[in-house]
Formats: structure tokens, C-alpha cells, sequence
């Protein structure tokens, strides 16, 4: 298709259709001294000069090969290996846009089919979707399903406090101006007989996580059963690498699964791009954002696959859609596959002990330093949380300076959990790294 | 197409059956057609629920479109036809019988009168044929 650029006719009469005399005037809402700044570019210079100077930048980077970490707080480094980049990188894949004529990218409807299978496997629960932008997102649309499927007539979200702070946010954020009511989060110490206390036949949802931030483990049996005599919906934010070695929440009852999905061979990567998971069971699978990959034969009896319901949102729905975001994380959500497919359910659960069990190890230490406490109080999986004698943000610095990223300061979220650190511990960290961390909280501890 | 002679019909494609103050009401013959394949029927209203006329008690969605469906005249919703979500297909094959979408308590029977008979939509649908 040739590329046919606007003539300056073509710009005249556009300029005349809307009433302006010219492109100036469309700026003039932007205040005059910032309209068009100087920029004050430096020379340009060679590719290798500017090579030279990114890599000088980067190399001021601490880069977690060279560090023992020990922070996680909803994003958790673990080993991700070699095959699941060379299967993204297949530039079938890794260049591929949106299927906008799904039906001819089979291997990416294949892929995504794929995925849908190994989250409900995980989850333990009938349909996912092809995947949100992250977990966050993911328990906002929960929140936008439950409301939907009460039609509006239902006005209360019930959130555990011991969901991931920003989670929260964005469920506030989505939320706004819906006039709802987000209770449960006020005090830190909610649990779950807490949270049952407020239910009532105004909740839509209520929603827990899994391990929850704190790391603990709880059993959401009640919860969910409380949740359903009310009928209110019943949603698990969960960590799918966890599920390895836990009860999946679809057994015992949940009504919606969410979780974040990078722990599942997704790297790091600064926060971004991570992969939502998001699975329900079948009796709202109508009122699921995203889109659903469905496995059929075709004319000839052959396999083939196909969009299932996302003509609901683009197509046919459009303003009758209860959600529109349709976009799902196609490269993440091949990543978590691979990832599965290569650890198999024995690596996945084998990855999950070796977390619980080191987590465990430096737990015992840590409690055994003067001026530390371990505050768990139920049991935990990889994340656990000490008190501190002294200033989170302190011990980190100084902890940074031999290389040890600590753990999450909690007092930024929770203010009562001032000088209290989330410490995150994975198969990335060997038996010596955490006996030096523990060192060195033992030193700085004395300083 | 079936246009039967008992109901009584609106431009918006849906049927009303009245029997004393209760109402019956569904899409038709015609509108089902057009939709062609019925994959979804989706109540917007519950039972008790006053609804006026003109507003939506329902969504169908079919595998070329989605649309509501809307109240004949006002009423206060008695039943709803749940069996329509596991069974959406029987709009198609029986529209006015077991593809009723809502029965209500009919609350103002004049607003009837703004209706077709089945001669008129008859005409109503040739006409839009053309």
C-alpha cells in the first residue's frame, strides 16, 4: 500500500474545516514560553562514541548477577532459563502484533490456548483469559466483573489489607466516580474473620491474597463459604509460583483468580512488561474482560484454534462491552508457558520448596539476631517480615554498599509497620549469601 | 415469517402477549432472523425491578451482533427466563414460546394501545424489506 502523505491543500482545507487559521492556533492552550523550546542538543556523535557512553551508564547499574537480593514485594527474581528467551526471540513471535485476522496466526492462538490451559490447571479453576498487563490490573477487572455481574445494584468491594499496596490503588484508580465503597484495607491487621465481619448483601467482592503480602499463607475456606452466602464474589490474588506447592484457590471456592504472572520466567526488567493472570469459572466467563482462545476443527477435521469472545469488546459489543480493555500480554503469557512447560509440575513445585525452605532458613537466623524479630505469626512461603532496630531505608544504604539489596521497607505503606522490612527469599540466593546477609543485619544492627 | 395474530408488536422487534395484568414479552420471528445465530442472552433487570417502557431488560448477542431488547410498555418485572443463558438458541427456533425473555405486572395498560397488531408489523417488516 503506498504511503500517501497530506499535501498542504489537503492541510488547508482540514485547517478550514475546523475553523483555524493555522497550526499555530492549535497550540495556544500550551503556555507561550514552553510552546516551542530551545533544546540546547549537544553535537551529534558517532555510534560508537554514544555506545561507549551507554555502556559506561549502564555500568553504573547494579545488576542482580552481581548482588544477592533479597526484595520482592510482588516482583520476585527468579532463574528463568536460556529456552524461554529463544523461543520469544523466534521473531514469529517476538515481532507479531495483535492477530487483527487471528485465525491465520494459529501458532500465536496456539500459544495463548496454551497459556489459558496451564493457568486454570494452576488455578484450579474452568476458563482464563488471554492475560491483562499485570496482576494489578488483573484484580481491578475483577472488581469490574463482580460489579456487572450484580448489575450495578451492589456498591461494597471488601479488600484484605494484606493485598499488595498498589494492587489497591488501581482497584481505586479503575473505580473512581463508580461511587463505590473499598472497605477492609483501613488497619493493617485485618484478617480474615475480620474481613468476614464485613460482609453484607451490598458486597459485590471481596478479595484476599495468596500468599498474601506479608507472606502468610492463610486458609480462605470460611472467607469463601461467608462470601457465598451473601453472594458476594470471592477473589484470590495469588502467586502463581506459589501454586506450585499450594492448594489452588479453586478448591476452595474461589470465584475469581488473579495474580501476577512475572515470577513465572519473566525477568525483572525494572517493573515492566509483566503478565496479569486472570481466571474465573465458567458461569461468568460472559462477563470476563479480554480474550478467550478457543480450540475447534475445521472444515476438514483438523485442529485448528480461534478467538472465542473477543469480538465482544472490538466488534460487536463495543459500548455494551463491561470492559474494554482487550489487550493482553501475548509475549509475557508465551514466556510463563515456556517457563511451565520446561520446569514441568515437578521443577515448579521443586523452585516453590526451594523458596519456602531458604526463606524458612533465613527466617530462623535473622529471628536469632539481637534487635531483630521475625513478626510472622502464621505460616509463611518465600516472603516473611522482621522488625528492625533501626530505620528500614538506613540498614538497606548500608546493606547496598557490600551488595546486598534488602528487602522491602513496609512502613512506607503501613504506617504502623514502621521499621519493619519484607525480606523476599528465592533459589537465587544460595545458603552463603543469606548466612552474609545475616551478617551484616547482625553488624549494622551494632552500628 | 411468523408474525402471530394474538400479539401485539413494537417497532423495536419485540412481542408482547397479554393475559389479564400480566405481560409476556420476547423478540420476534423477524428479529431473531436478522440477528441470525443466537450465542447469549443476558437479563439486565431482576425480578421486582420496575421497569418503564422503552428501557432494557435484556441483551442478545449473536454471532453478528449485540442488541437490547427493550420493555413493550412499563411494568414491574415478575419473572425472568433463565433458562435463555444456558439455551440462548431458542430464540432462534422458538421465539415466541420458549424464548419469552421477561413476564411483568403490566402498570399502565394504555400505553398498549401505542402498539402494532400483527397486520401492521406484518407491513412494518415488508416495508423495511425494501
Amino acid at each position: 500500500m503506498a504511503y500517501i502523505p497530506h499535501t498542504d491543500k489537503d492541510r488547508q482545507e482540514m485547517l478550514a474545516e475546523i475553523g483555524v487559521a493555522g497550526f499555530d492556533e492549535l497550540y495556544q492552550d500550551v503556555p507561550e514560553d514552553v510552546r516551542f523550546p530551545d533544546l540546547d542538543l549537544p553535537e551529534s556523535v558517532s555510534e560508537m562514541e554514544v555506545m561507549e557512553q551507554l555502556q559506561a551508564l549502564s555500568e553504573a547499574n547494579l545488576e542482580l548477577g552481581h548482588a544477592s537480593c533479597f526484595l520482592g514485594a510482588g516482583a520476585y527474581y527468579h532463574y528463568v532459563p536460556s529456552v524461554v528467551d529463544h523461543i520469544l526471540r523466534r521473531n514469529e513471535f517476538y515481532t507479531a502484533y495483535t492477530p487483527y485476522q487471528p485465525e491465520i496466526s494459529q501458532g500465536t492462538l496456539q500459544a495463548i490456548f496454551e497459556y489459558q490451559s496451564l493457568m486454570c490447571q494452576l488455578t484450579g479453576m474452568d476458563v482464563s483469559n488471554a492475560s491483562h498487563y499485570d496482576g494489578a490490573t488483573a484484580l481491578a477487572e475483577a472488581v469490574i466483573l463482580a460489579l456487572n455481574t450484580h448489575r450495578g445494584k451492589r456498591s461494597k468491594v471488601i479488600l484484605s489489607p494484606a493485598i499488595h499496596p498498589q494492587y489497591r490503588q488501581v482497584v481505586r484508580t479503575y473505580t473512581q466516580g463508580m461511587d463505590l465503597e473499598i472497605a477492609g484495607d483501613e488497619k493493617c491487621d485485618n484478617g480474615p474473620e475480620d474481613l468476614i465481619a464485613l460482609l453484607d448483601d451490598n458486597t459485590t467482592l471481596i478479595a484476599v491474597q495468596y500468599p498474601d503480602f506479608f507472606g502468610h499463607i492463610d486458609d480462605y475456606t470460611e472467607l469463601g463459604k461467608a462470601a457465598e452466602d451473601v453472594g458476594a464474589l470471592f477473589c484470590v490474588v495469588a502467586n502463581p509460583l506459589a501454586l506450585g506447592l499450594l492448594k489452588p484457590p479453586g478448591e476452595f471456592g474461589a470465584d475469581v483468580v488473579v495474580g501476577e504472572g512475572q515470577p513465572l520466567g519473566i525477568p525483572l526488567s525494572y517493573g515492566g512488561p509483566y503478565l496479569g493472570i486472570f481466571t474465573t469459572s465458567d458461569k461468568y466467563v460472559r462477563k470476563m474482560a479480554g480474550r478467550l482462545v478457543g480450540e475447534t476443527v475445521d472444515t476438514r477435521g483438523q485442529r485448528g484454534y480461534v478467538l472465542t469472545l473477543t469480538p465482544r469488546e472490538q466488534h460487536i459489543r463495543r459500548e455494551k462491552a463491561t470492559s474494554n480493555i482487550c489487550t493482553n500480554q501475548g509475549l509475557m503469557a508465551l514466556a510463563s508457558v515456556v517457563y511451565l512447560s520446561t520446569m514441568g509440575k515437578a521443577g515448579l513445585r521443586k523452585v516453590a520448596e526451594l523458596c519456602y525452605n531458604k526463606a524458612h532458613y533465613a527466617a530462623e537466623k535473622i529471628g536469632q539476631i539481637d534487635g531483630f524479630k521475625v513478626w510472622n505469626f502464621k505460616p509463611f512461603f518465600h516472603e516473611f517480615v522482621i522488625s528492625c532496630p533501626r530505620p528500614v531505608a538506613e540498614i538497606n544504604d548500608e546493606l547496598l554498599d557490600i551488595d546486598i539489596i534488602g528487602g522491602y521497607d513496609l512502613g512506607q505503606d503501613y504506617p504502623d509497620m514502621k521499621d519493619h522490612m519484607l525480606v523476599a527469599v528465592t533459589e537465587m540466593v544460595s545458603v552463603d549469601e543469606i548466612d552474609d546477609f545475616v551478617a551484616a543485619l547482625e553488624e549494622v544492627a551494632n552500628a | 415469517m411468523d408474525i402471530p395474530k394474538d400479539l401485539k408488536y413494537t417497532e423495536s422487534d419485540e412481542w408482547v402477549r397479554v393475559e389479564g395484568d400480566t405481560g409476556t414479552t420476547g423478540i420476534t420471528d423477524y428479529a431473531q432472523d436478522q440477528l441470525s445465530d443466537i450465542v447469549y442472552v443476558e437479563h439486565v433487570v431482576g425480578e421486582g425491578d420496575s421497569v418503564d417502557k422503552g428501557e432494557a431488560h435484556s441483551a442478545v448477542e449473536s454471532v453478528k451482533a449485540a442488541a437490547d431488547v427493550y420493555m413493550p410498555v412499563s411494568g414491574k418485572i415478575a419473572a425472568i427466563n433463565e433458562d435463555l443463558e444456558a439455551s440462548p438458541e431458542l430464540v432462534n427456533t422458538d421465539p415466541y414460546g420458549e424464548a419469552w425473555m421477561v413476564k411483568f405486572e403490566i402498570s399502565d395498560a394504555s400505553e398498549l394501545d401505542d402498539l402494532m397488531n400483527a397486520d401492521a408489523y406484518e407491513k412494518f417488516c415488508e416495508e423495511r424489506e425494501h
